[in-house]
């Protein structure tokens, strides 16, 4: 199987799949390196199955619909990228299949994002509909607040910041859950721990296991299914009312998660692959 | 071993060097990049940009 290796930048993620795709008898291993990329909407690279590890979601995106237009299959799909890249695309297909998540809005100005923060009610977590890593997270506590941020972001942002997505601030006890999905199995998770509300591992929060229960593996499961599936970590709150899916992503990052869970992540992603090509 | 091309500390490559591959002096913290294998070369990695991430 010749698999094509979408990546720009190498982390330990991504090392961490060469060295399995690597190992595997029978796996041909092809970089596709998306800073050397040019596409003709027609030329098909001569793999089977694309493996997209991109750091970039609009150059991920754009290649996975332009591979995918050519005739390769790839993982994950450019219809996932779409839905996970977008925080409110992916809002939009929890809420179609009745997953829960907290409370959110939409908004176009300054003046009603406004008064859907008002609507939801303090603290609230302003998000760009595009961003990773918890950048650009802004918590909410008050109108003062609300009325500055809303401001500079219509201001100082370019288009995308004067779509203000809201979300109602969840109290999550210092840490969150990621559970890591590929095709139909939660082969584990972990819990982030953080003194920070933002608990991303690349913002220092701490990686330790989390069992992968029923109600875990059954939400996680569905957040994927509503985004379109394949190799996904799902990022979940344990809230007041249960366990939220706050976010999905499509380019997960795991290097300090098979250590503390015991499963070889890299492994199921590359066996994942054998199954989705033709 | 290899000169850090910001601080010319040494920096430890790994066994298996990819292509983009990121790296990080340890001397003086700056994020470095493979940018070629043959002769080994490193670079500054560039900054991480606003739709960087999962």
């Amino acid at each position: 199987m010749r698999v094509g290796f979408l990546h720009s930048l190498i982390r330990k993620d991504e090392k961490l799949l060469i060295a399995e795709l690597r190992r595997r008898a029978g796996i041909e291993l092809v970089f596709l390196d998306d800073r050397r990329l040019v596409f003709d909407f027609h030329a098909r690279p001569e793999v089977d199955v694309v493996l997209e590890r991109s750091i970039n979601h609009s150059r991920a995106m754009h290649a996975l619909r332009l591979f995918e237009g050519a005739g390769t299959p790839c993982v994950n799909t450019y219809e996932v990228s779409r839905r996970c890249g977008d925080k409110i695309l992916t809002a939009a297909s929890l809420a179609e299949r009745g997953v829960p998540q907290p409370e959110a809005r939409v908004a176009f100005t300054p003046e009603s994002a406004l008064d859907a923060i008002e609507e939801l009610g303090y603290p609230v977590v302003l998000k760009p509909a595009v961003g990773s890593w918890g950048r650009l997270l802004s918590k909410i506590n008050d109108r003062d607040a609300a009325e500055t941020v809303l401001e500079h972001k219509s201001i100082l942002g370019s288009y995308h910041h004067s779509i203000f997505f809201v979300q109602k601030y969840v109290a999550k006890g210092g840490r969150d859950i990621r559970s890591f999905v590929v095709g139909d199995e939660c082969v584990a998770a972990i819990y982030r721990t953080s003194g920070h509300w933002i608990t991303n591992t690349a913002r220092g929060g701490l990686a330790t296991n989390c069992s992968v229960t029923p109600e875990l593996a059954d939400l996680s499961l569905r957040a994927a299914d509503a985004v379109g599936g394949g190799v996904l970590a799902v990022d979940l709150f344990e809230s007041a009312d249960g366990l939220l899916v706050n976010e999905v992503n499509y380019t997960m990052e795991f290097r300090n998660s098979t250590d503390v869970t015991g499963v070889n992540i890299p492994e199921r992603i590359v066996s994942y692959l054998a199954e989705v090509r033709p | 071993m290899y000169e850090c091309p910001v601080c010319g500390g040494e920096v430890e490559i790994s066994p298996d060097p990819v292509e983009g591959e990121l790296l990080e002096c340890a001397e003086c913290g700056v994020e470095l990049e493979i940018m070629a294998l043959d002769p080994l070369t490193l670079g500054e990695a560039p900054d991480a940009e606003e739709d960087w991430g999962e």
